[in-house]
């Protein structure tokens, strides 16, 4: 799967251009964000605004790609679709991910 | 019983008027019966092909009039139901048959998913319980959401194996009596 990324003030924003993390792109996904997040800032944010599903597949390679950031380090989300919210509101992994409603939002806040 | 008689009456006295080539004419739209409320879709187990029989669900239920976080929530559960028989009842990576079959009505829909893979073995479906989240990020669960996601999401949750045949049937509530309109 390919990533957009940018960076600014000291936070990576990747994006997904893809509208489905599901079980036939949740390895993909997972994969690419090891090659994306492996150096640079220590704050991520991704921008799923693109994304309109995201099954338990997805929703476990989110959670991965956090993990395997390593700790010490932050993945934030931004930017969640109406079915992509109800997953993670339900999975209560809106506690334990800060989300923002917009990614360039969100960097211009957190680097301020 | 009243409805398909009434469908066949209109279509013999079509077939008498105007039909030189032996085929049925498209029906006008006024004379078009109401869209079916039941339908069937068909899936072979690969991730691909579930992809492609949600998308066909979610056309038809936007099509009937179901609210868009109706539509999500089916498509929720049926993605991790559908993602079970996959990953399990064709776990020998055998890419078998799955139907769904989808009734709308005033009690609901009930959306029946039947495959010919594994039985499941469990005495009685998982409980579905969310795992533990309040450990420490870096030990945060990657999976086990699944039947939770489907036991939050249904009202209902039916297992029935006969004939070398599973039968998962899943039942929604509907936002309210006209919530089905179309």
């Amino acid at each position: 799967m390919e990533l957009h990324e940018t960076c600014h003030d000291g936070i990576r924003t990747v994006t997904v251009p893809e509208a489905r993390i599901d079980a036939a792109a949740a390895l993909r996904f997972k994969d690419a964000m090891r090659a994306v997040t492996a150096d640079g800032p220590d704050h991520v944010i991704l921008d799923l605004s693109q994304v309109n599903f995201v099954d338990s597949s997805g929703l476990g390679a989110i959670i991965a790609a956090m993990k395997q950031m390593g700790a010490g380090r932050r993945l934030d989300l931004a930017g969640l679709t109406p079915d992509v919210a109800k997953v993670f509101r339900l999975t209560r992994m809106d506690t334990v991910f800060v989300i923002h409603d917009r990614a360039d939002g969100a960097v211009r806040r957190d680097a301020g | 019983m009243t409805g398909p008689m009434a469908r066949c009456a209109v279509t013999r006295a079509e077939r008498r008027g105007t039909a030189p080539d032996g085929r049925e004419p498209p029906a006008p739209a006024a004379a078009r019966p109401r869209m079916s409320p039941e339908f069937h879709l068909h899936a072979t187990a690969t991730d691909m092909s579930v992809r492609d029989l949600l998308s066909g669900m979610r056309t038809r239920l936007r099509a009937r009039g179901l609210p868009e976080a109706l539509c999500g929530t089916v498509e929720i559960v049926l993605a991790e139901a559908l993602n079970n028989i996959v990953e399990h009842a064709y776990a020998d990576g055998k890419a078998g048959g799955i139907g769904l079959h989808a009734v709308l009505g005033p009690a609901g829909l009930t959306c029946t998913l039947s495959d010919r893979g594994t039985a499941l073995t469990a005495p009685g479906l998982p409980a579905g319980r969310l795992p533990d989240i309040g450990a420490e990020p870096g030990a945060l669960p990657e999976g086990g959401f699944g039947w939770f996601l489907i036991r939050s999401l249904t009202r209902e949750v039916r297992y029935h194996r006969d004939g070398g045949i599973s039968r998962l049937t899943l039942c929604f509530d509907l936002p309210g009596p006209d919530g089905a309109g179309g």
